[in-house]
């Protein structure tokens, strides 16, 4: 090869490089914590906003209590989208996250769920005490948990369900056990069953129980990554609504 | 100083109760089995001992959620607990002795064969000519000399039992007094912000635990020689 052509190479690169640097010299990088119950729309929310921006964003999934347990010590992260309303107000409360960030990004549906067809579920007809075992998510730590209960509470069944229930971990676990059929019938979220349209069920109306939000705050270490600022815009435009209703969720544009 | 409410006692007790109980059954299974793989030569003796020690080496959670498959109406625990009447045999406290036997049978196994197999097969061979049958040659001959081996087993087989979490989360259920363990309740306590009592209970834990393997080297270390646990 010729002295004048590796010169010619060598200039290209050094060109391509000063390309690549000032594209990306805005370009910033957000580690987000993100409660496992919305792995599968977060994905498609990352997706979708990096094909619109230079921004690079890393995803965290874990459970909630565990999420917020790092952020106390100290874990890298720039937002935290949770599976509730407790952990992100007690960040703000801890001066560990940015004041005035913090919103509901979506509303949990819940639905009571047999893998059984042609069960007739609406409240007039229902009678869980047919159910041997009956699946909730723990009502200490998912808002799923309190809502099924407040629900059984509702219909006026708590009572003579309770010694039925069995609690699970979270949502995926209550789907588990209701799935491999140990237990009959459960109280599952609407975007779990978005993706496994089987069985018979019952679509709870938000009258039944407090609504299920699910909040998302900037964190304090992050005040100032673009990349976060703009990810947490994003999250509140049109476009990403529509991909959070896709998965079964609510937002405020549908409330 | 300790300040632990009702439902921690009650996680307590439960764990003492699955861990005695389970400890009572894996010596009355893990004795022959662990004295079968000591002395046979058969061709598939490691394929037994792969298969008892898999526990060691599989996530919690792969075993949680084959046993959650198995327990199911249509898996093959299911099919017979149905026999009995029984839809399954999750979130009940048979279920966590099912799934704990599994689990921590490699614990006390492996001790036990390891301690027949130091002793060799000569003792039992001159027994034999003495006359002796294969309940006397257990008897004077194995319990003696595998002492130290039998309560290695014994001490760690309820000490895992107790600091069981993976497969309990899988399988229990959560629910109080049947399937809560003190290991549930901790992430129960950690998951809902509940520190202080998340590091009572924890502590407890912890100091158990270091005595329990406290005890398991003094044993070694008494009986002369080290006996080899893995």
């Amino acid at each position: 090869m010729p002295l004048s052509m590796i010169r010619t190479g060598y200039k290209h690169f050094i060109l391509c490089a000063l390309a690549w640097f000032s594209v990306n010299a805005n370009a910033e990088q957000a580690i987000i914590a993100v409660a496992s119950n919305f792995t599968q729309p977060m994905q498609q929310l990352k997706n979708t906003f990096e094909q619109s921006s230079e921004h690079n964003i890393k995803l965290s999934f874990a459970s909630s209590g565990k999420l917020y347990a790092q952020i106390t010590q100290g874990a890298p992260y720039a937002a935290f989208f949770s599976a509730d309303q407790v952990k992100p107000i007690s960040l703000e409360k801890l001066g560990l996250a940015v004041a005035n960030t913090r919103f509901s990004y979506a509303t949990g549906q819940l639905v009571l769920w047999s893998p059984q067809n042609n069960l007739s579920l609406t409240p007039a007809k229902l009678d869980l005490t047919s159910f041997n075992k009956i699946a909730i998510a723990n009502p200490k730590l998912a808002p799923y948990g309190s809502a099924a209960v407040e629900t059984l509470k509702s219909l006026q069944q708590y009572k003579f369900t309770k010694k039925n229930l069995v609690y699970a971990e979270n949502i995926a676990q209550t789907y588990q056990y209701v799935f491999t059929q140990n237990a009959q019938i459960g109280f599952i979220s609407a975007s779990q069953l978005s993706q496994h349209k089987t069985g018979s069920y019952w679509l709870i109306p938000q009258t039944y129980h407090s609504p299920i939000l699910q909040d998302a705050i900037l964190l304090k270490s992050a005040q100032n990554n673009q990349a976060a600022i703009d990810f947490l815009q994003f999250i509140k435009s049109t476009n990403a609504k529509n991909i959070i209703h896709q998965f079964g969720y609510k937002t405020n544009g549908s409330l | 100083m300790l300040e632990l409410n009702p439902a921690d006692y009650s996680a307590i007790w439960l764990t003492l109760k699955l861990a005695a109980v389970v400890t009572l059954i894996l010596l009355i299974i893990g004795t022959p089995l662990a004295l079968w793989l000591a002395t046979s030569r058969s061709k598939i003796t490691p394929w037994i001992d792969a298969l008892v020690a898999l526990p060691l080496v599989l996530p919690p959670t792969v075993i949680g959620f084959y046993l959650l498959l198995a327990m199911g109406p249509n898996g093959p625990i299911g099919s017979i607990s149905q026999w009995f009447g029984i839809t399954s045999f999750a979130f009940s406290f048979t279920g966590l002795v099912i799934g704990s036997v599994f689990y921590s049978l490699p614990f006390v196994v492996q001790p036990i064969r390891n301690a027949i197999q130091a002793m060799g097969k000569r003792p039992l061979e001159v027994a034999a000519t003495l006359g002796a049958g294969p309940i006397d040659r257990f008897c004077t001959i194995i319990l003696p000399n595998a002492k130290p081996g039998f309560m290695t087993a014994a001490v760690l087989g309820f000490a895992h039992t107790i600091g069981e979490f993976g497969v309990i989360l899988m399988i229990g259920g959560n629910i109080p007094d049947e399937t809560r363990v003190v290991s549930v309740q901790i992430y129960d306590h950690v998951e809902s912000l509940a520190y202080a009592q998340a590091h009572q209970l924890s502590a407890i834990m912890l100091v158990f635990s270091f005595f329990v393997l406290l005890l398991v080297y003094s044993l070694n270390t008494r009986s002369g020689k080290q006996a080899r646990v893995f």
